[in-house]
């Protein structure tokens, strides 16, 4: 082999058996590679949720009193547990979804394209967690009654 | 083939790739456009969401029939992306195993609770 540079490059780090504790912490991801870890994480929160969810769906459609009891444990609590908490898991779910539903969109589009170049890959990861993020915060600002 | 019977078989593990690649993405569709549905409606409705509209959103027949599909859908989605996060990470079979089978009765379980509320409206 030639050596077209007389300096040569610093080694990449290899990665093989990567460890959580030592090697995690300092992996860079690419965007893309962000997008994707969290797809997998948004989704194991709603996973764990589901009863939650199913709860919210339950009291807020079965009746008129369940109703007032609903939007009573947002707004104080049930049990030991303050409304703010509570404000605060609704708002990992809405965050969970809006992530999941934008990569799982990103997604779609791609299988339907074929747009796997590299450039899409990363403008579009960027795009899924810009918009994921900021309509998050639109609606904790309204579920905290910032408008 | 490898030896997939006997003492070798394999008792965990997605051996079914493309079925459910598709289903994955079917349901996902039909997901997305329950929330578009859904968000339809409440965005288009003008004043403050009480009990009654919100209820009313639920109890049309169309709104039943596509919320039902959406249960089942979610039930098959979730399972195929659970199953893999198991695969993914958990590599002694008798924890995986275990894990899949909590995962299908915690799924099971949930799909059965929404379409009792859904039944009772």
């Amino acid at each position: 082999m030639t050596e077209l540079n007389s300096k040569p490059k610093r080694a990449r780090p290899e990665f093989r058996n990567i460890n959580a504790l030592s090697d995690l912490p300092t992996y860079r991801l690419p965007p893309a590679g962000w997008v994707s870890i969290l797809h997998r994480i948004s989704g194991a929160i709603m996973f764990i949720l589901m009863p939650f969810i199913i709860w919210m769906f339950d009291t807020s459609v079965s009746s008129e009193i369940s109703f007032a009891k609903f939007t009573s444990v947002f707004s104080v609590g049930v049990g030991f547990v303050p409304g703010w908490f509570v404000k605060l898991v609704a708002l990992a779910i809405i965050w969970a979804y809006l992530h999941h539903f934008i990569a799982g969109m990103r997604h779609l589009w791609m299988d339907i394209n074929h747009a796997v170049s590299k450039e899409f890959g990363r403008s579009s990861a960027i795009f899924t967690l810009g918009l994921g993020s900021l309509l998050t915060l639109v609606l904790a600002l309204k579920l905290f009654g910032a408008y | 083939m490898a030896v997939n019977y006997g003492s070798k078989r394999v008792v965990v593990g997605a051996h079914y790739g493309l079925r459910d690649w598709l289903a994955q993405r079917v349901t996902a569709v039909l997901m997305a456009l329950f929330t578009i549905a859904l968000l339809a409606q409440v965005v288009l409705f003008k004043g403050p969401i009480g009990y009654d509209k919100w209820a009313g959103i639920f109890s049309q027949q169309w709104m039943k029939f596509l919320t039902f599909a959406v249960i089942i859908a979610m039930l098959y989605h979730v399972w195929v992306g659970v199953r893999d996060i198991w695969m993914d990470y958990v590599k002694p079979v008798s924890i995986r195993l275990s894990l899949q089978v909590f995962s299908i009765v915690w799924l099971v379980g949930c799909a059965g609770w929404a379409i009792q509320v859904l039944w009772r409206l």
